[in-house]
């Protein structure tokens, strides 16, 4: 549908990410200095300039399994490592967070402004480093470039683009439960109530008018709701108010972070059917893992003392327990890289996407370059 | 007024698509269709009248002859001619028409799609039937593909295609009341909220042109010589298709429309919005005074629900069916 949702989608997802890493790594009171490189180290691989250069092309939504596979790379991106469980669980909620965003947006437009959250609180965790400071800044530009000139129906596309790669999640997220904004069925609360959109009015008028243009009847009826007047709309500038508090970080105030997996299963099965069919997009999707990948430095193998893992449960145990009896209709699928083999792969990739840009032309290449990056994949 | 029935459950959820629900009354056999859009898929179920009998089918967007394409799907609609029903379904790549059971495709229109994807989306969107034997469909471009269809046989070809709209089309609808003395045949609406009124023929003919208030219109009806558009704001409102005089203007929703019917025998209205909301309206015509009068009567509200169809399962408005985005059961509601 719309060709332009992947910047958002990886924006967003990418900016919980960091909001739930951020919060793990006080939990687990990983050393300050430690937390802020793979902070810092994650930032960066983000908004590696080829990879965005990458990401803002005109193209469809990745597949569940290779998007996911970006956000394994992205996660490993220093010295911080996840198990399988972890990664797993970080994912969910990250999506959950997304998907409940972008469905209690009140216009379509707001997803920017919810992107504008992330890229706030983005900036606000690397401002004392002006290199990836700048680096930041930079999309920021480009975001509003993009979309600022969209219209509402160009944005509502978007929003249902975005709505389809969610379709059928129902993961229930412990915050989200405790703040009654999802129910324990995994579906989001919505109310009919609140403030009416920026640009909508409050319902519950007809207006009849003559021939002349001149209003004849006025007739109020009832709303089923309890609405109010819109508030004032958010900035959609690099600085500014943002309004909304979608997007902004919920995990500031220490809450442990728990996803349920039973009684999600019913509807994800279904879903996981529809993308069972090879698509020759993957290799587009490589591409992009490639540009990830090889904009990242090689860590230093060996190097044990600074590496940590983090554990996205409260233990070791319920780590171990969590991968077992995952329903294998929630399993992502992930290509597995494994962080030892990286600097044999990065040499490979590099040496690939050196071909790539030097040639320019990629169409008739590609097919070629793209059947070795998924033969490398496949053999990992 | 109304109260809720036994639902239908179908295969997949709904998406969140504009008029994300199809309806086809058989009376000869005492069945509905229905149609509700999953991604790539519609799912097709056939209910009988007596609620014993539901049969279901799904229909992919595959094109013929590429073997792992997919292609997601915009809209799927019956279209009801004189002569024959078909089923319309529009996806990114193109239009696929099928008899009016998805048994078999009797047509398949590519559309242009670019060799690497262009930073403005291609897909079909808007479908109608409209008069003895056309069916047109809108495209993302603004251009609507005018089909001629025969009264039996896969003989369909492409008439005309009409340049007007500069904005994706989001919906159409054709003059539904019966009469043959209105003389507009059909209204297009696009992303813009623009509203072009057309006779049909073998060229047709734009009558009019509403400009919109660059906010999106995704559904419109016609009736009886009006206009009613649905819009992203949550306003309804209702025009002279001719003139172009606004008639009502209705502060309906709280949140984005995404569908409207009319059952034509009785003048009910029906809408429905991302804000849970079915609403039930009358519209009453007083061609005297040249006016229009909208009272609303009734509300539903589906919990939870960013309602994506709601369309009257008769003429008269005696039953209603509705679809939400990730629900998988169609909800029926019927007069008290």
């Amino acid at each position: 549908m719309s060709s332009r949702t992947l910047p958002l989608l990886f924006i967003n997802l990418g900016g919980e990410m960091l909001y739930i890493l951020d919060q793990r790594l006080r939990a687990q009171n990983i050393p300050a200095d430690k937390a802020k490189k793979v902070m810092n180290d994650i930032i960066t691989t983000m908004f590696n300039k080829k990879f965005l250069e990458e990401l803002f092309k005109p193209q469809e939504l990745y597949s569940k399994k290779a998007l996911r596979t970006v956000f394994d790379r992205l996660a490993h991106a220093s010295i911080m490592r996840l198990n399988q469980a972890s990664m797993d669980k970080l994912y969910d909620l990250m999506t959950m967070a997304f998907k409940y965003q972008v469905l209690l947006c009140p216009r379509p437009k707001d997803i920017l402004l919810v992107s504008f959250n992330h890229m706030d609180a983005i900036k606000d965790f690397v401002k004392d480093t002006p290199s990836i400071l700048s680096q930041v800044d930079e999309t920021y530009r480009q975001l509003i470039e993009m979309y600022t000139p969209l219209s509402s129906g160009e944005f509502q596309l978007i929003r249902q683009t975005l709505l389809i790669f969610f379709q059928d999640m129902h993961i229930r997220v412990s915050i989200f439960l405790k703040d009654k904004v999802q129910n324990s069925n995994g579906r989001f609360v919505l109310p009919t109530s609140g403030p009416v959109p920026h640009g909508t009015q409050v319902p519950g008028l007809i207006r009849m008018f003559s021939c002349t243009g001149e209003e004849v009847t006025r007739l109020q009826f009832n709303n089923g709701g309890n609405y109010t007047a819109a508030i004032r709309e958010g900035s959609f500038e690099i600085f500014g108010d943002r309004v909304t508090k979608l997007g902004t970080n919920m995990y500031s105030v220490s809450r442990p972070v728990e996803t349920h997996m039973s009684g999600t299963s019913k509807n994800s099965a279904q879903h996981a059917k529809v993308s069972a069919a090879p698509n020759p997009l993957a290799k587009e999707e490589l591409n992009l893992l490639a540009k990830l990948m090889g904009g990242l430095e090689v860590q230093k193998p060996g190097n044990a003392d600074s590496g940590f893992r983090v554990n996205l449960f409260a233990t070791d145990e319920e780590e171990e327990e969590a991968l077992i009896s995952r329903p294998d209709e929630l399993s992502y699928g992930v290509i597995n890289i494994q962080a030892t083999k990286d600097q044999q792969v990065n040499a490979e990739l590099a040496k690939i996407m050196g071909e790539f840009t030097e040639s320019g032309d990629q169409s008739p290449s590609a097919s070629s370059k793209g059947d070795d990056l998924l033969a490398m994949m496949d053999g990992l | 007024m109304y109260h809720k029935e036994k639902s239908i459950q179908i295969k997949n959820s709904a998406s969140a698509l504009y008029n994300n629900l199809g309806v086809l009354r058989i009376a000869p056999r005492r069945l509905t269709y229905f149609t509700v859009v999953h991604a790539n898929v519609v799912n097709m179920v056939s209910a009988s009248w007596d609620g014993l009998n539901y049969s279901h089918r799904q229909l992919q967007s595959k094109e013929p002859n590429v073997a792992t394409s997919t292609s997601l799907i915009m809209q799927a609609a019956f279209c009801a001619l004189p002569s024959r029903d078909l089923l319309v379904v529009t996806s990114q790549k193109g239009i696929q028409i099928y008899e009016s059971d998805g048994s078999i495709m009797v047509y398949w229109h590519a559309l242009d799609t670019p060799e690497t994807p262009t930073a403005q989306a291609v897909f079909a969107r808007g479908i109608s039937a409209v008069r003895e034997n056309y069916i047109c469909v809108g495209i993302s471009s603004g251009a609507i593909l005018v089909f001629d269809v025969p009264s039996k046989g896969s003989n369909i070809t492409l008439s005309e295609v009409l340049e007007e709209h500069k904005e994706s089309i989001t919906d159409m609808a054709a003059e539904c009341s019966g009469s043959q003395e209105c003389i507009a045949d059909l209204v297009s609406a696009d992303d813009g909220g623009n509203l072009c009124v057309w006779k049909s023929g073998e060229e047709f003919q734009l009558l009019n042109n509403i400009p919109g208030f660059d906010m999106s219109c995704s559904s419109v009806k016609l009736w009886k010589g009006t206009v009613v558009a649905g819009y992203g704001t949550g306003q309804i409102r209702l025009y002279e298709a001719v003139t172009g005089i606004l008639h009502a203007e209705v502060k309906a929703h709280a949140r984005w429309i995404y569908s409207l019917d009319i059952a034509p025998f009785s003048g009910l209205l029906l809408s429905a919005a991302e804000d849970s909301l079915v609403r039930v309206w009358h519209l009453s015509m007083t061609p005297e005074t040249n006016s229009v009068e909208v009272a609303h009567l009734h509300n539903e509200c589906v919990t939870d629900t960013q309602i994506c169809g709601a369309k009257f399962c008769d003429g008269d408005g005696y039953a209603f069916a509705v679809t939400g985005y990730d629900l998988s059961e169609i909800i029926r509601y019927t007069q008290t």
